[in-house]
């Protein structure tokens, strides 16, 4: 426990002295091995009554070497914050693949193949971390999925709440340094999330850093539920999170009108990774290393971030490109916390102390 | 609240509405959510929401409502209040919503254990908190129990839960007075009391309370509430109260409550006298609505008959009749609509053929309209009610707009009323409207007539753009131009040539109507249309024919005579500091003294330097009212902090270079230069003696060795103008809209004079001992020169971009600047400060392609891009090629 207080310290001195190198795409590089259907079955799964490719999450069980290499490839290319491979393991997205029983096994795996490899890397002068990654799940407790009937929900706060408990329950046992709830669409999904880990932190007896990463659906700069960035931020505020931040969706072009804000808004750190670019006609990506990196070390002279990445099309090439065009640039200043009341619904209100 | 008291609405509980509560219980789900939609259209900041009511099951009922607002964008935008007795009710809801919430409300009344268990809950739900001055005894009733309650509840929050305290909302209990029970006659005082020793001593929490409790023993006497409610929140107000759920259809304007009654309202409220309540008993009648004997001398008009009275309070501006007066004539008349058409219609009529006539004035227009809104509102429900229908017959449709990249629009507002005075019907694009928008609306809606309005140089060019994308697309509406910038010269000579319609330049709202009128009458319009060519026609020639006119000296000539300062002589103070200071919150109180009121008259039309103006024969009356509403709503303003003053200034090491730039370095030793500053020079012939000026001369050269410095500013009050403006325009009060928004540039422009003075006696500290009188002021008696971009001196807008890097002035004082440099709010001031005792405010004039040249390569643009920036200032045409060289 001492030693999770000491990595979590030095994590925070880290991001004091300098811009912290996030990895880049999971999914894109599981993409490129050209896996089969038997690689995610393994052994394990043999058997298994349904189709499993495509369901990455299980990699961490059935082939680990895969992920530890890709991990591997991340930090030799100067990533600090490698991420698991668990986005999708949640019981809600497993249900789709008839293999929610794996939940908390994936998780624990995800995190022992991240740590290692975090710990493999790490020199004393320079500690590498790993981030236990929890995705948004694919449902939302915002929206009725039935148009005749706004009022209905396919899943509620108590059911992701569970969800997401179980997920972060493994991915802690399995010994992650942080933990990052990613591609938030829907806000309250976020909330259960925060209010699971707060029930789990009561139990361990200690608190983890946690970074919440939103995405902007589209160039209306709103959430897929509707809220500009700044209402987003009012809304997750009391987790007191590591750091606030955006990923996916947009490329760095796009997406840095709303880091801005985030910048602007938030008195905490504030983290990027923006996807390759915006995907072509066949669904790549084709922005270059060279391409993304002069995006984010814009955004990092102009000191609008303490944490950046990728997400998806970025490669081990653009998280070297990344790391390169950020050393040496300071980290945004965290600004003084807001003394104001800030509420939210769609868009934000600050009533002034 | 941004700067304003937050108003929370409360017709969606269902304790507090009976057709609420009806609706809920009936599972009309579709219509309570017009309730909750008609609030947040009406101004609500935030909703409350509950669902207590005996025969419900209140947390499915609370669940399904917010479920169901989650797919409203327009009324989810704001936050809730999550209202119930019930904690089960209440942590049900938080489970709904997405946002920041409030929970209304928390407790002590089971104890500490319950009390904190259930923040803990609330805080990792991530909500804000209603506490009420309750406790194990009871609620609190006098402001030593209030205060106490509260004080405990905010040390157990803010220690043992770790509660921020901005996320608490003390409610201390607004109960009913003048009840006839003597135990309650502190209880008014008593809240006022405890509010003002709450955010006194309990730091970063807010006050809130339900308002219409108070006057609970007048119901019935909405004249007595209203007053009642008003002068409580204006006290309340002034001791913290900074939200409230609040009814505004029952509120009314402070000072417009007959001192009689106020006075009263005030005994009792404030439990001044112990006769109190009799006394307010006393005359509770005569002030009912129905019964109203306000100013009894000038009354005498209320004798005639109700379509003269409507007349009347039309022309003079008077609404406090207009409901029952409204009333009646709709119960005479065959058809609601025949209200409007018959009695309405012509008092309008009579206020245009006054206006047309030079008898009355903008401001009296637009109190008109004011009141003319307020009866057609009253008229509307019946409207939608009545069979025998029709809608009001309109003479023509406008879309008025300020063009992309600007964001002024009082003047657009302004002609925007009186085309409606004038039975125009007016579509609104609002600012920063984009030329795909003014077409497809214009298209869709089948307007009439297009207006553009805009403030800034830049806005000129776009305007040009509309037009020729209007020819592009085949339009055929007229084309109306508008605004401080705009002018006939250029109207004919750059927009009518893109467009094969009319275009015609609108100098000022007063003769806007002439214009429409002849352009939508089919009689006058061929003539008057062709007597616009013609005579924009002779324009365009005579401006050709002009056009080789001003001989220009070459740039290389204007440099080398330019204004040489001796720079041994005079050592350059050095600021107080270097870099940034922000000024968050400065106090607007003592601002007034420094407006400028000149410009705020000509905004709205009257036209005379102040204070002669209003002694004028002709328009002195006018301008004095004028003058007395806004110096009331001024005070309002400043009372009530509606508006937020936030600047920032810098200082930095500068010195000027031989080609008009000046480098800004990032520190003394001037090895790290941030910023080149582009400048322009004078370029017309002079007399010998006299320099051809450029800002660069007011800054020590380079060469001289000598460490000078330079400044910057930026200010803006405009920050909630524009949602200000929103709620009095949603309660149809054009006039306070516009004056709002007049005031706050009258407020920004004070501001950024009262912040040049305290840099030369204080921050720059270069006059230490000026003493100037306000007139001394305004009239710019003083040391040293504040010049902005976009203005005489340098007027190439994009030169903010570079200023507002320096200030880093979008953080520091929240101002945005549009795509053509407009700065956002509109409230707002920028500049340069130069402190030589030689600095001299001066216009550009005219410059010639050589100096467009080599500006463009100092500042690393297109020699296109700048000629684009500077058109006003063009010597020569440039889509004409370059033939000689200048002299």
């Amino acid at each position: 426990m001492t030693e999770r207080r000491e990595r979590a310290q030095r994590l925070e001195e880290m991001a004091r002295g300098r811009i912290l190198i996030f990895d880049g795409a999971m999914g894109t590089m599981i993409q490129r091995l050209g896996l089969t259907e038997a690689d995610f079955r393994g052994d394990l799964l043999a058997e298994h009554n349904r189709d499993l490719k495509g369901n990455n999450d299980l990699l961490s069980l059935t082939r680990p070497d895969a992920i530890r290499n890709i991990h591997a490839e991340f930090l030799a290319a100067g990533a600090d914050i490698v991420t698991t491979n668990s986005f999708n393991a949640t019981a809600m997205s497993q249900a789709d693949y008839g293999t929610e029983n794996l939940v908390r096994d994936m998780n624990i795996a995800a995190a022992r193949l991240a740590s290692e490899a975090a710990r493999a890397a790490a020199t004393p002068a320079w500690p590498r971390f790993a981030a236990g990654a929890i995705g948004p799940t694919s449902k939302t407790a915002s929206i009725s999925p039935d148009v005749a009937d706004p009022g209905y929900r396919a899943v509620t706060f108590d059911d992701l709440r569970d969800a997401y408990l179980q997920a972060a329950t493994g991915l802690v046992e399995g010994g992650v340094d942080l933990l990052i709830m990613e591609t938030v669409f829907d806000t309250l999904n976020a909330k259960a999330a925060i209010f699971a880990l707060e029930e789990l932190f009561d139990e361990l007896g200690f608190r983890l850093p946690l970074i919440l990463s939103g995405t902007i659906t589209d160039l209306s700069g709103r959430t897929l539920t509707g809220q500009t960035t700044e209402a987003f931020w009012n809304s997750v505020r009391h987790a007191a999170p590591f750091a606030i931040g955006l990923n996916c969706s947009l490329g760095a072009e796009n997406m840095r009108p709303y880091v801005a804000e985030l910048s602007r808004v938030a008195d905490t750190r504030v983290s990027a990774y923006p996807n390759a670019g915006l995907p072509n006609e066949f669904g790549e990506y084709d922005e270059t290393p060279a391409q993304t990196a002069a995006f984010l070390s814009e955004w990092a002279e102009t000191g609008l971030v303490n944490l950046v990445g990728g997400c998806c099309g970025t490669t081990p090439e653009h998280i070297r490109a990344i790391a390169e065009a950020v050393a040496g640039t300071r980290p945004r200043e965290i600004p003084a916390a807001s003394p104001h009341l800030r509420l939210s619904g769609l868009e934000p209100l600050e009533i002034r102390a | 609240m941004n700067g304003l008291f937050v108003n929370i609405g409360e017709r969606t509980n269902v304790s507090g509405s009976a057709k609420f509560r009806k609706l809920i219980t009936e599972g009309d789900f579709d219509s309570a959510l017009d309730v909750a939609r008609q609030q947040v259209e009406n101004g609500a900041q935030i909703i409350d929401i509950n669902m207590d009511e005996g025969l419900l099951d209140s947390e499915a009922a609370m669940v399904r409502f917010l479920n169901l607002i989650a797919a409203e964008p327009d009324i989810s935008r704001v936050p809730v209040m999550i209202d119930s007795s019930k904690w089960s009710v209440i942590e049900a809801g938080l489970k709904c919503v997405q946002g920041k919430s409030i929970v209304n409300s928390l407790s002590l009344k089971e104890g500490e254990e319950i009390f904190l268990a259930q923040a803990e809950q609330v805080r990792r739900f991530g909500a804000a908190m209603v506490v009420m001055a309750f406790d194990e005894e009871g609620q609190a009733d006098s402001e030593e129990r209030k205060f106490e309650i509260c004080a405990r509840a905010y040390a157990l929050l803010t220690e043992k839960v770790g509660i921020a305290p901005a996320d608490i909302i003390f409610d201390p209990n607004i109960f009913a007075v003048a009840t006839g029970i003597e135990e309650h006659n502190d209880y008014g005082r008593a809240f006022i009391a405890a509010t003002r020793r709450i955010r006194e001593h309990l730091p970063g929490v807010h006050v809130s309370g339900g308002l219409s409790n108070v006057s609970f023993s007048f119901r019935g006497n909405n004249r007595v509430r209203e007053a009642m409610h008003s002068a409580f929140l204006y006290h309340a107000i002034r001791a913290g109260m900074d939200m409230g759920i609040v009814n505004a259809g029952q509120l009314t304007v402070y000072e417009d409550i007959p001192p009689d009654l106020l006075e009263r309202v005030e005994d009792v409220l404030l439990n001044r006298r112990p006769d109190a309540t009799e006394r307010l008993l006393e005359i509770a009648d005569s002030h009912r609505a129905d019964g109203g004997k306000k100013k009894a001398a000038d009354l005498s008009w209320r004798q005639q008959d109700v379509n003269a009275r409507l007349s009347h309070a039309l022309v003079n501006g008077i609404g406090d009749f207009i409901d029952e007066d409204v009333e009646q004539a709709r119960q005479q008349a065959k058809r609601p609509l025949d209200v409007i058409e018959g009695p309405l219609m012509s008092g309008m009529n009579t206020v245009g053929d006054l206006f047309g006539a030079g008898k009355m004035f903008l401001p009296q227009v637009v109190k008109s309209a004011r009141v003319m809104k307020k009866a057609v509102a009253i008229l509307i429900p019946y409207m939608e009610d009545d069979d025998s229908g029709g809608e009001p017959v309109k003479a023509g449709k406008i879309l008025m707009a300020t063009v992309k990249g600007d964001v002024h629009d009082i003047g657009k507002n302004i002609v925007g009323v009186v085309l409606q005075c004038n039975n125009y019907e007016v579509i609104d694009l609002g600012v920063m409207a984009p030329v795909t928008q003014i077409l497809d609306t214009a298209r869709r809606e089948k307007v009439d007539i297009i207006g553009l309005s805009g403030l800034i140089t830049p806005s000129l060019d776009e305007m040009c753009t509309v037009a020729a994308e209007m020819e592009r697309e085949g339009l055929e509406v007229p084309l109306l131009v508008g605004g401080a910038t705009t002018s006939r010269l250029h109207t004919a000579v750059k927009v009518a040539p893109r467009y094969h319609g009319a275009a015609i330049h609108v100098p000022d709202a007063s003769k806007a109507v002439g214009v429409v009128g002849n352009l939508l009458s089919n009689n006058r319009r061929r003539q008057y249309e062709a007597n616009v060519r013609d005579s924009y026609q002779r324009i365009r020639d005579s401006y050709a024919r002009g056009q080789k006119r001003d001989d220009r000296v070459a740039y290389a000539k204007a440099r080398d005579n330019r204004l040489t300062l001796d720079w041994r002589g005079h050592k350059p103070p050095r600021p107080a500091f270097l870099g940034l200071k922000a000024f968050d919150n400065f106090a607007l109180g003592g601002l007034e003294p420094l407006i400028d009121w000149t410009p705020f008259f000509r905004t709205w039309d009257l036209v005379g330097k102040y204070p002669a103006i209003l002694e004028d024969k002709r328009i002195g009356e006018a301008a004095r009212e004028l003058l007395a509403d806004a110096r009331a709503m001024l005070k309002r303003i400043t009372g009530e902090k509606w508006l937020s003053a936030r600047g920032v200034v810098g200082f930095w090491p500068a010195n000027s270079r031989r080609d008009d730039d000046v480098t800004v370095y990032g520190d003394e030793a001037r090895t790290e230069p941030i910023a080149e500053l582009h400048f322009l020079r004078q370029q017309m012939p002079r007399e010998a003696g006299r320099a051809n000026l450029s800002l660069a001369d007011f800054i020590a050269p380079q060469e001289s060795g000598v460490a000078d410095y330079i400044g910057a500013f930026a200010v803006s009050v405009g920050a909630e103008v524009d949602a200000i403006a929103r709620r009095f325009e949603e309660a149809h009060d054009d006039y306070n809209a516009i004056m709002v928004k007049a005031l706050a540039d009258r407020l920004a422009e004070a501001f950024a004079e009262r912040l040049h003075q305290l840099v030369r006696t204080e921050h720059w500290g270069y006059a230490t001992d000026e003493a100037l009188d306000n007139e001394g002021l305004i009239a710019e008696d003083y040391i040293g020169i504040r010049p902005a971009p976009g203005y005489p001196a340098c007027p190439d807008h994009s030169e903010k971009g570079t200023l507002f890097a320096l200030l880093a002035a979008t953080d520091s004082a929240g101002i945005e600047l549009t795509e053509s440099y407009a700065m956002r709010p509109a409230a707002s001031v920028s500049g340069l400060y130069f402190s030589h005792p030689e600095s001299s405010y001066f216009g550009l004039g005219k410059i010639e392609r050589d100096q467009i040249e080599d500006y463009a390569r100092r500042k690393r643009i297109a020699p296109q891009e700048a000629e684009r920036w500077l058109a006003p200032n063009l010597a020569y045409d440039p889509q004409v090629p370059q033939e000689s060289a200048t002299l």
